[in-house]
């Protein structure tokens, strides 16, 4: 989708919601992520690399869709246009000594 | 809307949004246009973070070396964020004496460019970084190099360019350059044509096709690049590390995350499209850097991803004019190591844009090395 990024979509209004945390893992605020859209972030991977949103421990299955609710109110968008960002393997933390035994092949057997 | 402007810059990766940002800041007239939804989409946001001089070829030393001593330290207060540059030194590992020989090779070619690096021994290496293994038996160590934030950066020279006025399109996907008169002119995407006075090809390995367009080749091919990043642990080291095998790289973040670089030997191989990370990639890079920090073996592995490198024929980047095409100038095939030189690189794209003396020779790195 074409998208100028110098579009105006008004300036930033501090709101009263602005202290909730969205992002528990890394502890991002519904403020924090709505000036990152008017920094010029309009998707959600960019604002995952700007503030590290849904990049923890999680990987964002808690806050994506409370990502992608701010976005759209912001630029005035749907949610359903936002795109979700990749899925990352591994689903679950996995030790790198875990990580590390997997010699691959049929050595082990 | 305007479609014209004094330059276009194709790609909104580190390399455009850094020249954008030049430009822009001489009041020149700018409109980025990027393919992809996402500012920063290729190689900018997928890479080590590397702010290296060492290991590097004669021919692009020279912009670390300027952009270490004169970018970097300034780059915080001069775009208003933090980007997270450690200037920590860089650790080169070697485990064998075939891989102190690399290093003493590696090491006096660096010399005799005017780089501080020297070879140390494997004791001194750990009092530099104490969570190595007795495996090292020998480093080679360059005070001067670190790491940053690859994210940041390139996000960071997107917000201050945009700040100043240069315009970004996502999700214009260019087709053709089109000449006028000769001359390197119109940028034609799906949708619309973009007219410059300048035209500046920075999208990585896409930047093959476009130049094609106008009868410019630079041999390239795309080679898979993966990347683990782990949980967040207490700060405890800070030099960016690589090693002779070429096993690991990698570094902590501020935000106490390990990102390890990862060397499985099918890079060249990878499956075409998307990058998507291999399944034998992380433990592979789980295996090498136990056996340099077995300190590390309970650290998990959040998660896993992949980018493409556009490497060049001799692995090192073509910034240039072309003679052949006035009007155009490229800036690609930084080959996996144009992060750390991107806000130097940005810097002298924007001059040859602007067709004034470039502040680093950069005569070696020039389109014609390829005409025959």
């Amino acid at each position: 989708m074409i998208r100028d990024r110098s579009k105006d979509i008004g300036e930033y209004r501090p709101a009263s919601d602005d202290d909730m945390l969205i992002c528990r893992c890394e502890e991002v605020t519904k403020g924090e992520i709505r000036r990152a859209i008017h920094d010029g972030m309009y998707t959600l991977t960019e604002i995952r690399r700007y503030l590290r949103v849904g990049m923890g421990l999680c990987q964002g299955q808690t806050c994506t869709r409370l990502v992608k609710a701010i976005i759209a109110s912001e630029l005035g968008t749907s949610p359903a246009e936002t795109k979700p960002a990749t899925a990352r393997a591994p689903m679950r933390p996995v030790e790198m000594k875990v990580m590390a035994k997997d010699t691959g092949g049929s050595k082990d057997e | 809307m305007n479609n014209r402007a004094d330059v276009v810059i194709v790609g909104a990766g580190a390399i455009g949004c850094s020249a954008a940002y030049y430009l822009a800041k001489q009041k020149i007239n700018v409109i980025v246009l990027e393919g992809s939804d996402n500012i920063g989409n290729g190689g900018s946001s997928r890479n080590g973070g590397g702010v290296r001089q060492s290991g590097r070829d004669p021919r692009e030393l020279p912009i670390a070396m300027y952009g270490i001593k004169h970018i970097w330290p300034n780059l915080k207060e001069e775009l208003g964020m933090d980007v997270e540059y450690y200037q920590q030194g860089n650790l080169r590992l070697g485990k064998s004496e075939a891989n102190l020989k690399v290093l003493e090779g590696l090491t006096s070619r660096a010399v005799a460019c005017g780089l501080d690096v020297r070879m140390i021994s494997g004791k001194e290496a750990r009092e530099i970084c104490p969570y190595l293994s007795d495996v090292v038996m020998g480093a080679s160590w360059c005070p001067t190099d670190g790491h940053a934030n690859p994210l940041l950066t390139t996000l960071a020279f997107y917000r201050k360019a945009r700040q100043l006025g240069a315009r970004f399109i996502t999700g214009e996907k260019v087709k053709e350059i089109r000449k006028i008169k000769g001359q390197a002119r119109q940028v034609v995407t799906e949708n619309n044509v973009y007219e410059g006075d300048k035209i500046i090809i920075a999208a990585g390995m896409d930047s093959r096709a476009i130049l094609n367009t106008v009868g410019i080749d630079v041999p390239m091919s795309p080679v898979l690049l993966e990347t683990l990043v782990t949980e967040a642990v207490e700060p405890m080291f800070y030099q960016m590390l690589g090693t002779a095998d070429a096993d690991f790289y990698g570094h902590q973040s501020t935000h106490g995350s390990f990102v390890f670089g990862i060397t499985s030997g099918f890079e060249p191989f990878a499956k075409a499209g998307e990058p998507v990370s291999s399944s034998h990639a992380v433990s592979l890079a789980s295996t090498g850097i136990l056996s340099y920090f077995p300190v590390l073996e309970n650290l998990k592995v959040v998660r896993s991803w992949a980018g493409w490198i556009d490497d060049c024929a001799d692995h090192v980047p073509v910034i240039s004019t072309v003679e052949e095409v006035p009007g155009l100038v490229v800036a690609c095939g930084f080959s996996g190591h144009g992060f750390g030189i991107s806000p130097a690189a940005g810097m002298l794209v924007s001059e040859l844009a602007a067709g004034t003396e470039t502040t680093v020779d950069i005569s070696a790195l020039g389109y014609h090395r390829f005409r025959r």
